[in-house]
């Protein structure tokens, strides 16, 4: 018997029995279905966080001022954290350390901002002219600070468009405006690009001023809250990461190298342990879908033992006009695949389906991977192979004189 | 062109032994219409399987055109009853839900001739038997029983077999009915086709040329009848 004319008996015999079939498949099809579904949207999340922690910066180290640690250390009381860091520290890094970019020394702290009767509390930001390059901020109006705003502790400020909004209206011109932070005024001299996020950290408030003001006139000393640090590219991230805390350990004079006062973050370990996170969901989803494919693949080896039963005069009649067990058994085993096979196609499209309305309606940015559709594929036709065979095999070991008089 | 040399045939039934053949020896020559007639338990029906390379005997010889088919295995018997044997059964054993055309195809799907052919050859088959041709394409479960069991004999002549083996073909139909499927294999034996008929009917076997009649495993009677 060739290909074809197989196909063919298989086909007028699932069609003969329309209903049933469909309601088999239809076990195959939702397994499938949120296989696929549930593994595209794990990848949408994980690429969405991803997205979210590069959208800070690529190759990115930050450092941060550690735990106060030792006998007669100062409690910070003015910027909540440890005041380990100072500016000396990211001037030594940035000229002793090799394959860095940029490198951007910070201090922040949240502060009273007000403009005419209007007023809110933010983050300011004292930061370099290198901060928009190494953390990915960009500006729409006017320009960012200058190394001649930071010679000259200059009184100039840069606001997110949320600060904007909050202290002068929706899409107000704030170019040339002035504000007062801690009761000192500042002039605008430019607003950066909405980012999005929100929250407590919500990027689009941060006002920026230079670093060498927020020293002078705001903290009243050297320290640096963060120092942000661009390796030049993801090759050498982990060299400089090292260098940096080489370096530091021996500035601070540390020589336990496992109690630093500061601790230094790769970016990459935040998007590998955020990975690993989502990952796990997505195997966690992916296997609950998985049982349902197990108990579709069961539903299949039932109706195809049903069918062998039902068929059992026609398996003898077969028999009696000359087809041989490989006959029989490759026609059954093969109406089982094509069973799942087409449920595998109907279960990706239904899965696709899912993953945009998810998309639609959740905002997370589904992708169907081409291996996750193979792998539908591949594992339906082998369901339809394993649930197939035993039924397959007892419709060939039939015997026609029995089969024949089968009622 | 059949010759059956002293078969038995024991069934194993777990505590005893059932002797249902018990030394049966005769020769059928192409173009014979035979009879085989008994009584239910008679042993007709385990002769009949053996004779249409459904199962092997006991013991002794069974030689079809020649050729020894007392010992040969599942997969040979099959290729036997594909070439050599054309069978109509008591119930028509159609395929349901599928049409005429088909039905009677079915055999020559398993000799992998091509699809236009086995119409072809279908369609000779379903005009032999006599079936209407305007319902070549109608479904099986839409016939009545006596153009079921034209369809069923169509099916049993399109692989042109040596041997045409009908296991009491009318014993679902009407007498009228049954009449007329008997005048068939009446006319298709006069055209050259080697025969055998199982029933317990007398009337019915009286339709052939010969008659064997079998009882308790044995053969009781071999009678050529005069038409």
């Amino acid at each position: 018997m060739n290909w074809i004319d197989l196909f063919e008996e298989i086909y007028w015999s699932l069609s003969a029995n329309k209903v049933r079939s469909f309601l088999t498949i239809l076990g195959i099809v939702i397994g499938i279905g949120s296989v696929i579904a549930m593994v595209a949207i794990g990848q949408g999340a994980k690429d969405n966080i991803q997205a979210s922690i590069q959208s800070v910066g690529s190759n990115l180290i930050i450092i941060t001022p550690g735990a106060q640690r030792g006998v007669g250390s100062q409690i910070s009381s003015g910027r909540g954290s440890a005041q380990t860091l100072t500016q000396a520290d990211a001037d030594a890094i940035k000229s002793s350390v090799a394959f860095i970019q940029s490198i951007a020394p910070e201090l922040s702290r949240r502060y009273q901002v007000t403009s005419r009767g209007k007023n809110t509390n933010t983050q300011i930001i004292g930061t370099v002219p290198e901060y928009p390059d190494v953390r990915k901020v960009e500006v729409t109006d006017g320009s960012f600070i200058t190394s001649k705003h930071l010679s000259s502790n200059d009184k100039v400020a840069v606001i997110g468009p949320q600060a904007r909004d909050d202290l002068f209206g929706i899409d107000a011109m704030a170019v040339g405006q002035s504000i007062r932070i801690n009761n000192i005024e500042f002039k605008i001299i430019g607003v950066t690009k909405a980012k999005g996020g929100s929250g407590f950290s919500n990027p689009d408030s941060n006002i920026f001023i230079p670093i060498t003001t927020a020293q002078r006139y705001l903290a009243g000393d050297t320290y640096v809250s963060t120092i942000s640090v661009e390796a030049q590219d993801q090759e050498s991230m982990a060299a400089v990461q090292q260098d940096i805390t080489n370096l530091l350990l021996q500035r601070h004079k540390i020589s336990n190298p496992q109690a630093p006062d500061f601790s230094v973050l790769n970016q990459a370990d935040i998007v590998a342990s955020a990975s690993s996170i989502t990952n796990t969901f997505t195997i966690l989803l992916a296997s609950i879908a998985g049982i349902s494919l197990l108990v579709g693949g069961i539903g299949i080896m039932n109706m195809m033992l049903t069918t062998v039963t039902e068929r059992t005069r026609e398996i003898g009649l077969r028999k009696a006009i000359g087809a041989d067990r490989k006959d029989i058994s490759s026609q059954f085993l093969l109406e089982a695949i094509t069973l799942t096979f087409s449920g595998g196609v109907f279960g990706i499209i239904l899965g696709w389906i899912l993953s945009l309305v998810v998309a639609k309606f959740a905002g997370i940015n589904t992708q169907i991977s081409l291996s996750s559709v193979l792998l539908a594929f591949g594992v339906s036709a082998l369901i339809g192979v394993i649930f197939g065979y035993y039924p397959a095999s007892r419709a060939a070991k039939l015997n026609p004189i029995d089969a024949l008089r089968y009622e | 062109m059949i010759e059956i040399k002293n078969i038995t045939k024991t069934y194993n039934t777990g505590e005893m032994d059932f002797q249902a053949l018990k030394g049966v020896s005769f020769t059928i020559k192409e173009g014979e219409f035979v009879a085989i007639m008994g009584p239910s338990g008679s042993g007709k029906s385990t002769l009949m399987n053996i004779v249409g390379a459904l199962d092997t005997p006991s013991s002794g010889q069974y030689l079809l055109d020649g050729k020894d088919v007392s010992s040969l295995s599942e997969s040979e018997l099959a290729k036997i009853r594909k070439e050599k044997i054309g069978f109509v059964f008591q119930s028509f054993n159609l395929l349901k839900r599928t049409t005429v055309i088909r039905n009677v195809a079915l055999p020559l799907l398993y000799t992998g001739m091509p699809k236009d052919q086995r119409l072809v050859r279908a369609k000779e088959a379903l005009a032999s038997s006599g079936f209407e041709e305007d319902h070549y394409y109608h479904l099986s479960n839409q016939l009545s029983g006596g153009q079921m069991q034209r369809v069923a004999i169509a099916r049993a002549l399109v692989n042109n077999p040596s041997l045409i083996l009908a296991d009491e073909p009318t014993g679902n139909l009407d007498t009228k009915t049954g009449e007329k499927v008997l005048e068939t294999f009446t006319r298709l034996n006069d055209k050259g086709h080697t025969i055998v008929l199982i029933t317990h009917e007398y009337d019915v076997a009286m339709h052939a040329n010969r008659i064997i009649t079998i009882r308790d495993g044995l053969i009781e009677k071999d009678e050529n009848i005069k038409h």
